[in-house]
């Protein structure tokens, strides 16, 4: 049994990704994760050192378009999939003032 | 009372909307107003699929606003995702800049109370603005209105340099002056343009030990005055708090506050126990931007002349009070109205003071810049024109300026036809001070005579024979023939 | 021949010289879907009136003498992770059921411009996350030469559709080999081309930087067909490849030029690879043996990063698809949980409800990798790693022209063989997942059949913007070979 991630982590983790998991699916994941994790600890055989990370494929730079704008593309087809609504507006349930992360 | 002072922290986020034609990440329309959710397309709602391409407008206005603040440009910047969930943010992620901001390192000098302050600037950056949503008067659930989502926002963040709610107030101004002359935002704070965050902590030394007490965010401010007001409150209540409970940076927590206008204090939002973990990772979908010198250069010579240097001419070249240049200059609009009306030929010391006084007396009662009067630069010259070849005097000059509010004609037509044209004929100036003599033989007797009465009645005959002509005599003309006819009969 | 059982190519000759129409060539996949769909399960939505209207639109075009496209009546099967306005998209995914479009996706315009008419919608592991196909949230795709095993995944119901004649073409996406092995395990040919080589606008991200869409057909010109028409720059992908840098070529003129003189890269690590089936090892060793008669040159190069593949894959993926897949959260669009306690509530049970298993492990894999502590660790590693593995595949193409490899270390493998390990699963993608790390092109195509009549897949991989040189060795090969001619038995019509 690996213990590259312990269950607490788990339920962390659920918690960011914002998934309800039921302790039976924490358990699982804990396993699974934890498997999946020592097999990636493979990646410590190799000296990265002075590598540049790899975050893009094509070396394309500063891909910009001009400031022209146009128009939405109108208020049934922006709420077409929504799974409640109130239009001209999306509904949620309340949401607590202010407790965004920006 | 024991041994106790502190020094205030303060350090502001800054948040501006960038006045764009279309959003940052899409086409669809950058406007204030407009009816919920009709800004919207399936970029910006992150319907699934879609992808996101920069708008090359806001990377040039932000590269203009750090610029102007002398921070170093970044050759190399890439966009990252920070990650939150939020219903007014679609994607649950915001296209920001993490490690590499597009600039760092910068200041801005501010002047207060006759001193001049540098504040440091630590970075600014470009990022994607939120949506809105919507809790008045909704029982049980709130509305999503996503026209601001994916609207360009620059971030710009201070060192914590300021030490008073005044130094931040004036840094607020300062800043909202600079992006309205480098015309990358109106910064309306009402309407949420420019929205300033202070940090705010102090270092309280008692008895010869220091305590920090912990940071505290202030949001939701609607005006430079509430920022003032916020700091104000913040460093009564921390201190307060400190007394009360002795809570330091080590002991406590980080927290995030509202400011309530109302009650004129602000509220606890949120303690954080540790740092929000946004996973910020670059964002596949957006390749680098890579900066060329002809680019910067380029950007670098659209910048308009800088608000703290055209402040400096208007005091030196136009003789404003610092207070009064600083005034103008804080509308850009305003400070071009006045330059243009004096190319169009206004004598400078007459526009200078219809500036100082009426116009910004109209503008004041209206609320609105001088500029936003509606009175067109040739307008405004052609009246400063009338009082310089002394067609009109200022009272007149006054009068007619109310007209011209209301009235599109020039003010040299008005003058004419409701005679308001100044009497500079001496004949006709003549007859009307011989008859003002006459009937005061006594003032003339002691305007005659060298004494301490002789200013005053001096002074009482001119005022007469203005009363006579409701005002429109030429002061110098009287003058001189009021002389010359005391000097006769002697 | 039966309508279903010609290429592309000979399908769109007969529609263009008025021997067939366009309509009889639809009537003809949708009677094959019909009679198939149920024992192969490979779509999610036929579209039959869409399909007939569409057909005979273009019947009358061609009637009237107008040009109606280089793919004018030509049934395609998409991938249902591909954005159609005309009809739901669902990523085979419980949270994107009843889901539609307000656009189409880059590729699906340039179908339709071309003359295509999409007949249905193809089965998927959900949001593309699979080897199997039996991720789907939806249905489970059959392998048509064996129904007991899986296609392959992800687009295995892109693959096992050709396989079983419901369309002559159709695409999928590769991410990680979600192309070629499907097109391995069902016997036909299937192209992932390099990145920023098709625009990526209106395909469902799953890996944001290694994901690609191509086409997947019997030989390698009916896929070289379609790369005509789906390749080529969109503004609206700002890591679409412009003109400047890599003009796009026609795709089909270099085909029939002979190999002689190519350079053929043998991998030096996969020689002695565990786990991988003898066969499959012969297979390759017929082929390129096949490739050296043709006039081809052998040469060994070596990938010596490529055994670190996998574990930079899974991190990396997963790093962006739980960023990618943050957007489901029952807000805007998609499943919404019936009874939210609060709105946080409507995030955690609508995601917990509505994503299946493999793609919650993967978000909260991604999640964990990119999470405050682990990111230097996890996900900082694998894109270094992901450099080391791009500068193998450099320093192999300055000695050689394409590489030859397997698809995958098995053939086709039970369905519910492999679901209880998610490791063993990730690990059927060893040979394809490098290719999209590096970004470089790769094609699957048909190099004989197992023991158990199941399919053996060959695999040519290309340098950069290359999909010219290894649709022609594929072609080449072709011209030797008849595997990729073989369909199932019970496929052909009577």
């Amino acid at each position: 049994m690996s213990n590259e991630i312990s269950e607490a982590q788990v339920r962390h983790v659920a918690k960011l990704s914002r998934l309800k998991l039921t302790d039976e699916q924490i358990n699982l994941y804990t396993r699974q994760l934890g498997a999946i994790l020592e097999y990636i600890k493979k990646l410590n055989e190799l000296d990265t050192t002075g590598v540049e990370p790899m975050a893009h494929v094509a070396p394309l730079r500063n891909v910009l378009r001009d400031d022209i704008a146009g128009t939405g593309m109108g208020i049934d087809k922006v709420l077409q999939n929504a799974p409640d609504s109130d239009p001209p507006f999306f509904k949620v349930p309340r949401v607590l003032e202010d407790s965004s992360g920006a | 009372m024991s041994d106790l002072n502190y020094k205030v922290i303060i350090g502001l986020e800054i948040h501006v909307q960038l006045a764009t034609q279309s959003k940052l990440f899409c086409a669809c329309p950058n406007r204030f107003g407009d009816e919920p959710n009709s800004n919207v397309c399936p970029v910006c709602m992150g319907s699934p699929g879609t992808l996101p391409v920069m708008n090359k407008k806001a990377y040039e206005f932000a590269v203009r606003t750090a610029m102007a603040m002398n921070c170093e440009i970044a050759r190399y910047t890439k966009w990252d995702r920070k990650s939150y969930y939020y219903p007014d943010l679609p994607k649950n992620y915001q296209i920001s800049q993490y490690d590499l901001p597009l600039s760092q390192n910068g200041n801005i000098e501010i002047t207060v109370a006759g001193e001049q302050k540098k504040i440091r600037i630590r970075r600014i950056h470009l990022e994607e603005d939120a949506g809105k949503l919507l809790h008045e008067g909704n029982v049980g659930f709130s509305q999503v209105d996503l026209n601001r989502t994916g609207t360009p926002l620059m971030e710009i963040v201070t060192e914590p340099d300021l030490s008073t709610p005044e130094e931040a107030r004036v840094f607020g101004t300062e800043l909202r002056t600079l992006v309205r002359t480098l015309g990358v935002s109106e910064a309306n704070m009402q309407q949420g343009q420019m929205r300033l965050e202070p940090n705010i902590n102090l270092v309280i030394t008692k008895d010869g030990k220091q305590y920090k007490t912990p940071i505290a965010e202030v949001k939701n401010l609607g005006s430079l005055r509430a920022l003032e007001r916020a700091c104000a409150y913040e460093i009564q209540r921390q201190l307060a708090d400190w007394e009360k409970t002795g809570v330091t940076m080590e002991t406590g927590f980080k927290s995030t506050r509202g400011w309530d206008e109302q009650t004129g204090t602000t509220v606890l939002q949120r303690e954080k126990e540790e740092a929000e973990d946004y996973r910020y990772f670059p964002d596949p979908d957006l390749v680098p931007v890579v900066v060329e010198k002809d680019w910067l250069d380029a950007i670098r010579k659209s910048l308009p002349e800088l608000p703290i240097a055209r402040r400096a001419r208007f005091q030196t070249q136009f003789c404003f009070s610092e207070k009064d240049a600083t005034t103008l200059v804080e509308d850009r609009a305003t400070a071009d109205l006045f330059e243009q009306a004096l190319s169009l030929g206004a004598p400078v010391k007459v526009l200078c003071n219809h500036f100082i006084s009426f116009w910004a007396m109209h503008a004041n009662q209206r609320g609105v810049s001088i500029a936003e009067l509606g009175v067109s630069a040739p307008r405004m010259a052609s009246l400063a024109k009338l009082v310089g070849d002394n067609k009109i005097n200022n009272t007149t000059a006054a009068a007619l300026a109310e007209k011209l509010l209301t009235c599109p004609d020039d003010p040299a037509d008005i003058a004419q036809r409701e005679n308001l044209m100044q009497v500079s004929d001496a004949s006709s100036l003549e007859k009307i001070l011989d008859e003002i003599l006459i009937a005061n033989a006594k003032a003339v007797e002691d305007a005659r005579t060298p004494g301490k009465k002789q200013q005053k009645a001096f002074g009482f005959i001119l005022g007469q024979v203005m009363q006579k002509t409701r005002g429109q005599a030429n002061p110098q003309v009287v003058n001189q023939l009021l002389q010359k006819k005391l000097a006769e009969k002697n | 021949m039966q309508i279903t059982q010609l290429t592309a190519f000979d399908l769109l000759d007969q529609i263009k010289k008025r021997q067939l129409t366009a309509r009889d060539a639809v009537e003809a996949f949708l009677k094959q879907i019909d009679k198939h769909e149920k024992t192969i399960g490979a779509l999610i939505t036929v579209l039959p009136e869409y399909a007939r209207e569409r057909a005979d639109q273009i019947d009358q075009m061609l009637a009237d003498g107008r040009d109606a496209g280089p793919l004018a009546g030509l049934p395609i099967i998409i991938k249902d992770n591909l954005c159609t306005q005309f009809a739901k998209t669902t990523c085979a995914s419980k949270i994107l059921i009843d889901y539609q479009p307000p656009y189409n996706a880059h590729v699906v315009e340039q179908l339709e411009k071309a003359g295509a008419i999409i007949i249905a919608k193809a089965n998927l592991d959900e949001f593309a996350m699979g080897s199997s196909t039996e991720n789907s949230g939806i249905k489970t795709t059959r392998n048509p030469w064996s129904t007991d095993c899986v296609p392959g995944g992800s687009s295995g119901g892109s693959a096992a559709a050709v396989a079983a004649r419901m369309a002559p073409v159709s695409l999928g996406t590769d991410t990680g080999g979600s192309i070629r092995l499907p097109a391995a395990f069902c016997g036909i040919s299937g192209l992932k081309p390099t990145y920023g080589r098709v625009s990526r606008y209106g395909l469902v991200a799953y890996g944001s930087s290694l994901d690609q869409i191509g086409p997947l057909g019997a030989d390698a010109r009916d896929i070289a067909l379609v790369m005509n028409v789906i390749s080529g720059h969109d503004a609206r992908d700002t890591t679409s490849v412009p003109e400047s840098i890599s003009p796009k070529p026609d795709y089909l003129t270099k085909l029939d030029t002979p190999l002689k003189g190519l350079r053929i890269g043998i991998v030096k690590e996969y020689q002695s690879s565990d786990g991988i089936d003898p066969q499959i090892v012969a297979a390759i060793d017929q082929a390129t043996k096949l490739y050296e008669q043709m006039g081809a040159q052998l040469v060994e190069v070596s990938l010596p990063h490529t055994q670190y593949a996998v574990a930079c894959y899974y991190l990396v993926a997963t790093a962006e698809a739980s960023s990618n897949l943050a957007r489901y959260d029952g807000v805007h669009f998609g499943y919404r949980t019936p009874n939210p306690e609060d709105y946080i509530d409507v995030y955690s049970s609508s995601r917990a409800e509505g994503f299946g298993d493999e793609v919650k492990r993967r978000i909260m894999l991604g999640t964990y990798a990119l999470s405050a502590g682990y990111y230097d660790a996890y996900y900082l590693k694998a894109l270094k790693v992901r450099m080391m593995i791009r500068q193998d595949f450099e320093k192999a193409f300055e000695q050689a022209d394409i590489i030859c490899a397997p698809v995958a270390p098995t053939t086709a493998f039970r369905v519910g063989e492999k679901t209880s390990d998610p490791l063993t699963m990730y690990l059927s993608d060893i040979f394809t997942i490098s290719a999209n790390l590096a970004g470089i092109p790769g094609i699957s195509i048909p190099a004989g059949f197992s023991r158990d009549s199941l399919p053996i897949g060959l695999q040519l991989l290309g340098n950069y913007f290359d999909e010219s040189t290894i649709l022609q060795a594929a072609w080449q090969y072709q011209q030797h070979t008849d595997f990729h001619r073989q369909i199932p038995a019970g496929f052909i019509e009577q």
